[in-house]
């Protein structure tokens, strides 16, 4: 296992060369996917990877790519995409237009997810769904609308569960292994790199989307990102956060309420 | 709690796959009043079993049960759940972090993982015990805790459900002890 002063040493060089901090990332999980990396790339020590990241400045996309779990699904948690469709959906079929972020969103299977949910409300035509991520290669992905063909069985389950009534596969077009989806559901998309750490907050929104990032961050960085979604949210606006993760050691709590008991939905009040 | 109370506490770290529920319970239910350790359990699941494991244990013991979510503080006296489709981490000897990166020996959570992050953090104050189960998650990161100076006890192969699981561990040399479930629980309670 990586120690401290490695992980900070790699830490310290990405965030001075290249701009990416990862400084306040969870540790334990850091130094896992470090850990993974070199045992891939087969890096004989730390030593040479380090050097590899300060000499090979094209190394760093599969840096950056290694160093973040992209793990995701669609309808992931299908409960929440339930509670949102019975209780979000109507709010927001209040609004002339409809801004939603998926902050940390990998490659799409939530955005593509909450785009099918707004498309059966008849509301996608007047949303805006913004889908960032810090990993531009995630995102490019988002633009293709392709994902592979054998997850389509469990997601077409989790769609069931999540309150579908249709034919899951009437919203995409087999082709060998993928699936190609609607271009009708990326049509109302706008995708952009933007990290949570750097980057300012560039809207208001009626629903921001982050699940299963914060968890990879230190508190410290947790409450910075919180507050930049408080910035972010319109009075009244739902967070909604991943199963495991809460809101309730960030100093914006106090101003949002859970709108559901088991689900990871808050709703801002003031 | 303050601060220095916490220090040195030891952890229990009891991983489990098929076939080890009943023991599971058994340990629970045995724990003295306050063992002063943080007992953590990360036992394979369907994801649909959800709550129903702390709940279970909950009838068992005094001890708080929860399920652990992201950045929870590590308290002695508590009994903590890793829950399904997420790996839990040591973030540091105060809270627990968790990651749903890739599954590790076919599990998320992996025993492997979770076992290996305890060693680094609690070293000496780590006992790990690997019960029944038909994978062979768990005994590298039984190794680790033992290398790391903790504790290890393995269920014995012959008299558990599942023996596969535990005789992987033997077979690593990760075991210090092997025991049946009974033996397994006095001599754990010996150890607090
Ligand atoms: C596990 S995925 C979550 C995907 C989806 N939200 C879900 O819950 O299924 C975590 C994503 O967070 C992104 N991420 C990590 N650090 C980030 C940062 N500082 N800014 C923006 N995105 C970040 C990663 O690139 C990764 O795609």
């Amino acid at each position: 296992m990586l120690k401290d002063e490695e992980l900070d040493l790699l830490t310290g060089l990405l965030s001075e060369k290249y701009g990416y901090d990862f400084n306040n990332y969870a540790r334990a999980s850091l130094k896992r996917r470090v850990g993974r990396l070199m045992a891939i790339d087969r890096f004989p020590s730390f030593a040479e990877l380090l050097h590899k990241v300060n000499h090979d400045a094209a190394y760093l996309p599969r840096m950056v790519q290694s160093l973040t779990v992209n793990v995701t699904e669609m309808f992931r948690d299908p409960s929440v995409f339930k509670t949102i469709r019975e209780s979000v959906l109507p709010v927001l079929g209040t609004h002339p237009l409809i801004r939603i972020w998926h902050a940390g969103c990998s490659t799409g299977e939530e955005v593509y997810s909450m785009a099918i949910l707004l498309e059966e409300a008849n509301l996608l035509h007047r949303s805006l769904l913004y889908a960032t991520d810090l990993n531009p290669m995630v995102i490019e992905n988002i633009k293709k609308g392709i994902f592979p063909m054998s997850q389509m069985k469990v997601y077409s389950e989790n769609y069931i569960l999540s309150g579908g009534k249709k034919d899951f596969s009437r919203y995409y077009t087999a082709k060998y292994d993928w699936a190609k989806f609607d271009e009708n559901l990326k049509s109302r998309m706008i995708v952009a790199t933007h990290n949570l750490v750097s980057d300012r907050s560039f809207n208001e929104f009626q629903v921001i989307f982050c699940r299963n990032v914060l968890i990879y961050f230190d508190k410290t960085l947790q409450d910075h990102v919180l507050n930049l979604f408080d910035d972010s949210l319109e009075k009244l606006g739902f967070l909604v956060l991943g199963s495991k993760e809460n809101l309730r050691f960030s100093s914006i709590s106090k101003k949002y309420v859970q709108s559901d008991e088991k689900e990871k939905i808050w709703r801002k009040m003031k | 709690m303050a601060k220095n109370e916490m220090n040195g506490f030891k952890v229990v770290a009891i991983g489990g796959s098929a076939g080890s529920l009943e023991t599971i319970l058994a340990i629970v239910q045995g724990l003295p009043k306050s063992p002063g350790a943080a007992i953590i359990i990360i036992v394979h699941r369907k994801n649909d079993l959800e709550s129903i494991l702390a709940n279970l244990l909950s009838f068992k013991t005094h001890l708080v049960v929860k399920e652990v979510e992201d950045k929870d503080p590590i308290y002695p006296d508590h009994i903590y759940i890793a829950p399904p489709d997420y790996h839990l981490l040591i973030e540091d000897e105060h809270s627990f972090s968790l990651d749903s990166s890739e599954k590790v020996q076919f599990s998320r959570p992996s025993i492997d993982v979770a076992f290996e992050s305890v060693a680094e953090v609690f070293a000496g104050r780590a006992i790990g015990i690997l019960l029944s189960g038909a994978n062979s998650d768990g005994a590298k990161g039984l190794l680790k805790i033992r290398e790391s100076g903790g504790y290890t006890i393995v269920q014995n192969p012959a008299t558990a459900d599942m023996g596969y699981m535990p005789q992987q561990a033997i077979n690593l040399g990760a075991a210090q002890h092997v025991l049946d479930a009974d033996a397994l629980v006095a001599t754990l309670n010996g150890l607090f």
